[in-house]
């Protein structure tokens, strides 16, 4: 599993966020062409701003190899004291070959007494999931997944 | 007609913190199928899911085309008194859903 | 075109290795559940999780709802169905005497709302009979199949097994083919299973949607490429009745979930 360093990740997310500045990479839209490693940089760009996002804190439990693509079991688990002080505020979900980047956004805060949340999504292709948490300090950590996908959603056309 | 399935804890102690799961019935149309003639599918999605706990906002979720049909979410929330959970569902095409459970806290 | 190519493949693959098609022994019979990634397992399990109860709690407001010239509910003449349809989808397809043949569940609630309720039937493949019929198989969850064993109803499973023995199709493919020869393999990264219909109706993740027996054997039928039959159809109950004959004693998973 690839792992970038803290700094590198910046850069990439600095060179890529500047790229969007200059307006040359799309941002969230329905087209009808797949997304790519770009579109979802420049969605979580668009979702968090440009402050650095570390990874770590964040659990993201998908199956590696995925029974159907229509219906995907994810579980993501953010480590907190979950405190009224220290706690998960949200939790930013994007993948990058959908026809769309996002998957959802998760509105938590220091009532939830656990950062953890699932739900059963859709994926496209074999590709990498990446799970984005602000805490209550606004600091951002990530995790991200490589999942294999054989059977795909989004593909099926209506009977 | 059902078209919700909600879980909550009946009864709780206070300061515990419980799981919520919630499952709704909607296609979830992506906007991305295609009808044999060639014509897209319009989207058809929930986009909004929020839950209350006696009347305070405790849980939001934006749901994408990527969240698969019949919407499951689950979330904890810690059960500070008895009362009330609100859910609601708001989507394309005026999709407006709601539901309710009662906790009880000791 | 997907899974016409590895439908194409699997043919090639099996035309070449030619086995005398025989059941599987009895001991070595294992659900369709038993496949499945452990992910998609705990789906099935938590029944407030399963997608399928949506159906099967629609199907309970159903019940109790009055339709028909008659005016009357499912409930009025059948009470609880917790305790009048224990063991019913464990019995079917059953044989009807009017008719002089097996149908299946389906038909016998469409049946029920024709000569009871006075009410048109409900279309196959629609919510309101997949919720119906979903709700009354659920309540013979976890009791063994047992299917009827009626002297009247043997040539029928005798026609069914024909079915699914023989080659047919573009494909050359008979049932038994991939599922008594070759359930241990996979096509196209899913698991070839044993054709037992332990969970119908099923939530299926393909479908995102509730579906019944016979609208999987639709599209099984038309990935051999052979000549559909309509829902209903007798040579699909047939099957159905095979089919469960295949599974007799495994217990009943409605509302199963299937990949």
């Amino acid at each position: 599993m690839r792992k970038s360093e803290g700094s590198t990740r910046r850069q990439f997310l600095g060179i890529a966020g500047t790229a969007a500045a200059i307006g040359t990479v799309p941002v969230v839209s329905l087209r009808p062409v797949a997304a790519t490693p770009e579109t979802m940089t420049a969605a979580i760009r668009n979702v968090i701003g440009s402050a650095a996002v570390r990874i770590g804190k964040v659990k993201l439990d998908v199956p590696p190899l995925v029974e159907n693509g229509n219906t995907v079991p994810m579980t993501i688990t953010v480590s907190s004291p979950n405190t009224a002080e220290d706690h998960v505020k949200s939790i930013h979900v994007f993948n990058e070959k959908n026809p769309q980047p996002n998957i959802g956004n998760f509105y938590l805060g220091p009532q939830a007494g656990r950062g953890q949340i699932s739900t059963r999504i859709r994926l496209a292709d074999s590709q990498k999931i990446t799970a984005i948490a602000r805490m209550s300090d606004d600091s951002l950590w990530s995790a991200t997944a490589d999942v294999v996908v054989t059977l795909a959603a989004c593909t099926e056309e209506v009977i | 007609m059902a078209s919700a399935l909600i879980n909550v804890p009946k009864k709780a102690k206070r300061g515990d913190v419980i799981e919520i799961k919630t499952l709704m019935s909607h296609i979830m149309e992506t906007g991305y199928r295609h009808t044999a003639a060639g014509q897209v599918v319009p989207r058809d999605i929930i986009t909004s899911f929020t839950c209350r706990y006696n009347g305070e906002e405790i849980f939001r979720a934006d749901l994408f085309p990527a969240i698969a049909a019949n919407p499951f979410i689950t979330f904890f929330t810690i059960a500070t008194e008895s009362g009330k959970f609100d859910f609601e569902w708001i989507g394309d095409n005026g999709f407006s859903e709601k539901a309710s459970a009662t906790i009880s806290v000791e | 075109m997907k899974l016409f190519g590895t439908i194409f493949l699997a043919a090639v693959l099996m035309a070449a290795g030619f086995a005398a098609a025989a059941e599987i022994p009895r001991n070595e019979r294992r659900s369709g559940y038993t496949f499945m990634a452990p992910d998609t397992q705990t789906i099935q399990d938590d029944d407030t999780a399963n997608p399928g109860m949506l159906w099967v709690l629609d199907g309970e407001s159903l019940w109790k709802r009055k339709a028909g010239a008659a005016g009357k509910s499912c409930s009025d003449c059948h009470s609880d169905a917790n305790t009048s349809m224990k063991g019913v989808a464990a019995r079917y397809p059953a044989f009807d005497k009017t008719l002089g043949r097996p149908i299946n569940l389906e038909q016998r609630i469409n049946l029920c709302r024709a000569r009871h309720q006075e009410a048109s039937p409900i279309a196959y493949e629609s919510r309101d009979l997949l919720a119906l019929t979903a709700f009354v198989a659920q309540q013979s969850r976890g009791m063994a199949i047992t299917p009827d064993t009626t002297a009247e109803l043997q040539p029928f499973v005798a026609k069914g097994r024909d079915f699914f023995m023989k080659r047919q199709g573009q494909l050359n493919l008979g049932c038994t083919n991939c599922h008594d020869d070759n359930w241990d393999k996979h096509l196209a990264g899913s698991a070839v299973t044993q054709a037992l219909p332990t969970g119908y109706p099923i939530y299926r993740l393909e479908w995102q949607s509730m579906g019944s027996l016979q609208r999987r054997l639709r599209n099984c039928i038309t990935g051999i490429r052979a000549q559909n039959y309509d829902y209903g159809s007798p040579e699909l109950v047939e099957l159905e009745l095979y089919l469960m004959s295949r599974a007799a004693g495994m217990p009943i998973e409605t509302p199963g979930v299937r990949p």
